[in-house]
């Protein structure tokens, strides 16, 4: 199902949630909703769920308009932070509440239900746990059956409330991934909130990112990444190094052939770690990086680059990442004198 | 009572092991007041309603007074505690649901009866139904008698346990937040189902819990229903009041025989209520 918003505002009390939300989610994607805690995204997840009913706007799913519709009308899964499984039911229970209260005509007979609920079992990978309770289950398996229980009506859109937030690192690395394949195998489109930007671009089709009740950007996981739209999202996504027009002698940016048009007085540039390369120092070149230290990250070696003259927001050091084995072949040592290369810049006023 | 304290930075293991003297003479305090104070009368009124045997004591209890009594003390029961279960039920929906102006002000207000004096509240409803009171001229001219009758005392206890059901509830619900709820209304569930599938279980003890207390304070209510029942025997005496009136005529039989019944129906409640506590510390 698609799903439009129109000019959705929300107000609690004197604070705006949401401003003047625009957005467009096509059939089939799998979306997260970024941002900072407070910055509306949880606001808006329960909007299209109809759980709150904006102050304006419209609510499109499938081009109808449903701002008006009730919640359990709306053909939605929600999946809730804390999972919400009614504790006074079993694990079988809980997944076949949303069959058995379908109105008469439409609900499915008992041993219709059993059969469904066992496939939604095996397909969250739980099928032994249908007689327990939800206390009886670790976080990662609760999280599970809210999932079941939220697909067992087949919605035709899922939403999902920072569905990873309460787990430990491990499980919900696990999770991340399992929730792409179950994605790819069942096509529903889903739209799940969460302020952790490695989650969203691992696991998301399209990343929309709000801040302040605004959208700041919406596109690919690779669009935000390679083109931030303004300072915010770049900030946000990823690592990355800001410096001040200001701060930056004009030799040097020559040297380094820092990319991008000539930029205003007040202009700042974010450069990527990756995006510069390091080289040794030739002798002859007057440069004024020198190696602070650096750090293993498995595949990849994050370098400190020490500058003094730079007002920089981490002190006066430039991130430089590049492969383990470049690193090794260039047998850098702490205080060499380096030249950098920089390969991509985006500029922000 | 410094010591210990003193004891405690020394090393806290010594803190906690009190002297065994201290610990058994608390010990002992609190059973020898338990006994004096509550195990001591309870056994006296049952001594006092069997002193002249048994047949006294079911003649006593059979009396046409004390058996109207005990039908008006059940027939206001039935009303009230069902009416309050009700209201308890919709007031603590309201208030950990919604957010609405004045809901502190709901939330003080569903106290007043607990910090207003019994016969106050008896008191305003004789002002306010009574011969002469705001509304005593258009009653009397329906024909309807609500003070000294049957609807003044089923009102007057409407008032007194008003708290008992929703106090319980309240801080329960706000502890459980709405999520399962949500959760159901967003697989298609209906408001009444939501409530009689989803929350009504998760609350079902404290509610008992709160139905029983608001039970045996129905019953039990001795002030405001004795200002606005007009004490006529037969007829608007609760158990309560024909306690009273038996012991102001020196029936001392007839008083501790049905004073028997209410502590009778005080055992039940304690050991209802202490049934409930262990299934909800189980839930």
């Amino acid at each position: 199902m698609s799903i439009e918003l129109r000019n959705i505002s929300k107000k609690f009390g004197h604070f705006s949630a949401l401003k003047d939300i625009n957005l467009e989610i096509a059939e089939g994607e799998l979306v997260a909703l970024l941002g900072p805690s407070g910055c509306g995204k949880t606001t808006l997840l329960r909007i299209i769920a109809g759980l709150e009913r904006p102050d304006s706007g419209h609510v499109m799913l499938n081009g109808v308009d449903k701002t008006s519709h009730h919640v359990s009308s709306r053909g939605i899964g929600f999946v809730f932070q804390h999972y919400a499984l009614f504790r006074h039911m079993t694990v079988f229970d809980n997944v076949a509440f949303g069959l058995r209260v379908k109105p008469r005509r439409d609900r499915p007979s008992e041993a219709q239900i059993k059969q469904k609920v066992s496939s939604l079992l095996a397909l969250v990978q739980l099928e032994w746990l249908g007689e327990r309770f939800p206390d009886q289950l670790s976080g990662g398996q609760r999280q599970r059956i809210a999932l079941a229980r939220a697909l067992a009506v087949e919605p035709e859109v899922l939403l999902l409330d920072e569905p990873f937030g309460a787990l430990d690192a491990s499980v919900r690395k696990d999770l991340r991934q399992w929730l792409r394949d179950l994605h790819q195998e069942l096509h529903v489109t889903s739209i799940f909130v969460t302020h952790d930007q490695e989650e969203a671009m691992e696991v998301a089709s399209q990343v929309v990112v709000l801040h302040n009740g605004n959208i700041e950007q919406q596109g690919s996981p690779a669009d935000i990444y390679d083109y931030p739209r303004n300072a915010f999202v770049s900030k946000f996504i990823g690592q990355t190094n800001i410096l001040s027009w200001r701060d930056l002698r004009r030799e040097w940016l020559d040297e380094a052939s820092l990319p991008g048009e000539q930029p205003g007085d007040g202009a700042v540039a974010h450069i990527r770690p990756h995006n510069i390369s390091v080289e040794k120092a030739v002798s002859d070149i007057d440069t004024p990086l020198t190696i602070k230290d650096w750090q293993h990250l498995g595949a990849i070696i994050r370098i400190e680059l020490r500058y003094p003259q730079l007002q920089a927001e981490h002190g006066s050091v430039i991130y430089a990442e590049m492969p383990t084995e470049r690193f090794r072949e260039l047998h850098l040592e702490k205080g060499d004198a380096v030249a950098v290369h920089i390969k991509h810049a985006q500029w922000f006023n | 009572m410094l010591k210990p304290i003193s004891a405690m930075s020394a090393g806290s293991l010594q803190a906690l092991n009190d002297p065994a003297w201290v610990r058994w003479s608390l010990i002992g305090f609190a059973f020898a007041f338990i006994a004096l104070f509550l195990c001591a009368p309870l056994g006296l009124v049952l001594y006092q309603a069997l002193a002249k045997g048994w047949d006294a004591y079911l003649n006593a209890l059979t009396h046409p007074d004390a058996l109207a009594a005990l039908r008006l003390t059940l027939v206001v029961a039935l009303i009230t505690v069902p009416l309050n279960t009700v209201f308890g039920i919709a007031a603590a929906w309201a208030i950990t649901r919604f957010e609405f102006p004045g809901k502190s002000l709901l939330e003080t207000l569903i106290d007043l009866p607990f910090s207003v004096s019994p016969v106050i509240s008896g008191l305003i409803f004789v002002l306010m139904f009574g011969s002469q009171g705001w509304f005593g001229e258009w009653l009397s001219a329906q024909h309807i008698k609500i003070i000294f009758a049957t609807p003044g005392i089923v009102i007057a206890t409407l008032f007194i346990t008003f708290p008992f059901v929703a106090r319980e509830l309240i801080p329960l619900m706000q502890e459980m937040g709405n999520e399962e709820e949500e959760a159901a209304l967003s697989l298609g569930a209906s408001g009444w189902r939501t409530f009689f599938q989803v929350t009504l279980p998760n609350i079902k003890w404290a509610l008992l819990y709160g139905v029983l207390l608001c039970n045996a304070r129905a019953m039990g209510e001795f002030g405001a229903v004795s200002v606005v029942s007009g004490h006529i025997r037969g007829l608007t005496n609760t158990l309560p009041l024909h306690i009273e009136v038996c012991y102001n005529d020196y029936d001392a039989v007839g008083a501790f025989a049905s004073a028997s019944i209410l502590a009778g129906l005080a055992v039940v409640t304690l050991i209802l209520k202490t049934l409930l506590e262990w299934k909800q510390s189980r839930a």
